[in-house]
């Protein structure tokens, strides 16, 4: 089963570039295990202690996983994942 | 210490204007939004005003479903954030702490525009700079204004300003 992620811009360097790339899992957590055994060091930008980091938004199709059960957010068949790191500052 | 280093932002007066006048309007909380472009153009075209979902005088940050939207039409678009602005309410044009970590668009212009009460309008007519942040490193660049880039040398000029009366 196949998922389509996201990949954005400043993550790229870890993708060789690539905008989206295909990983497995049923939850979000599981893709992102996925995507870093091919893509090293890219969940340690994305995940801090287990938990999604504060600054990263991850979409499963249109829900942001926030309200949707977090790093359990269950990905469903030809489900797409979007990375986007927020835009903020102070 | 910040070097220009040859860089420079080159934007048309009224997206200078727009920028100015959403801070404005937003003071004392932070204004924020995106100038899209067309990729590889590093030409700031479409205003973009954003929410600051923060609503705060300190801090801003686009609303999660916003960001979304946001970049789901710019991609359909074939278009990416020339530049990302915001405004400091209370201290200079000048990005934070906050801003250096958080930035996360190293291809991007981040603007920012002071509304503090001492501000120092400069050649813009604005307490406005432009910046770079990458990886933890801040470069200032200049901010060259047009009334339009049909003449300026931006790459492909070969569709004309919209706002151009020639």
């Amino acid at each position: 089963m196949a998922v389509t992620v996201s990949i954005p811009t400043i993550l790229r360097t870890h993708t060789g570039g690539e905008k989206s790339v295909e990983a497995k899992g049923s939850t979000v957590g599981e893709v992102i295990d996925d995507l870093d055994s091919r893509h090293s060091g890219i969940a340690g930008r994305l995940v801090n202690n287990g938990s999604l980091h504060r600054f990263v938004n991850i979409y499963v199709d249109d829900e942001d996983i926030r309200f949707a059960g977090g790093l359990n957010a269950p990905v469903g068949e030809n489900s797409n994942v979007t990375i986007l790191p927020a835009v903020a500052g102070g | 210490m910040e070097s220009y280093a040859g860089r420079v932002l080159l934007i048309r007066a009224d997206l200078v204007e727009e920028i100015a006048a959403h801070a404005r309007r937003d003071h004392p909380d932070e204004a924020c939004g995106v100038i899209a472009g067309p990729e590889g153009s590093d030409r700031p075209e479409r205003f973009i005003p954003m929410l600051n979902a923060a609503r705060s005088p300190t801090f801003y940050e686009f609303d999660s479903g916003d960001l979304l939207r946001l970049y789901r039409d710019m991609d359909d678009r074939n278009e990416v954030p020339v530049v990302i602005y915001h405004s400091h309410t209370a201290t200079e044009a000048h990005p934070s702490r906050t801003d250096i970590s958080l930035a996360s668009e190293p291809e991007a212009h981040y603007v920012l525009v002071s509304t503090r009460d001492q501000a120092e309008p400069n050649h813009t007519g604005h307490d406005l700079r432009s910046f770079r942040i990458v990886d933890g490193v801040v470069t200032e660049e200049q901010v060259e204004v047009v009334e339009t880039y049909m003449f300026a040398h931006t790459g492909a000029d070969d569709v004309p300003d919209r706002d151009a009366s020639v």
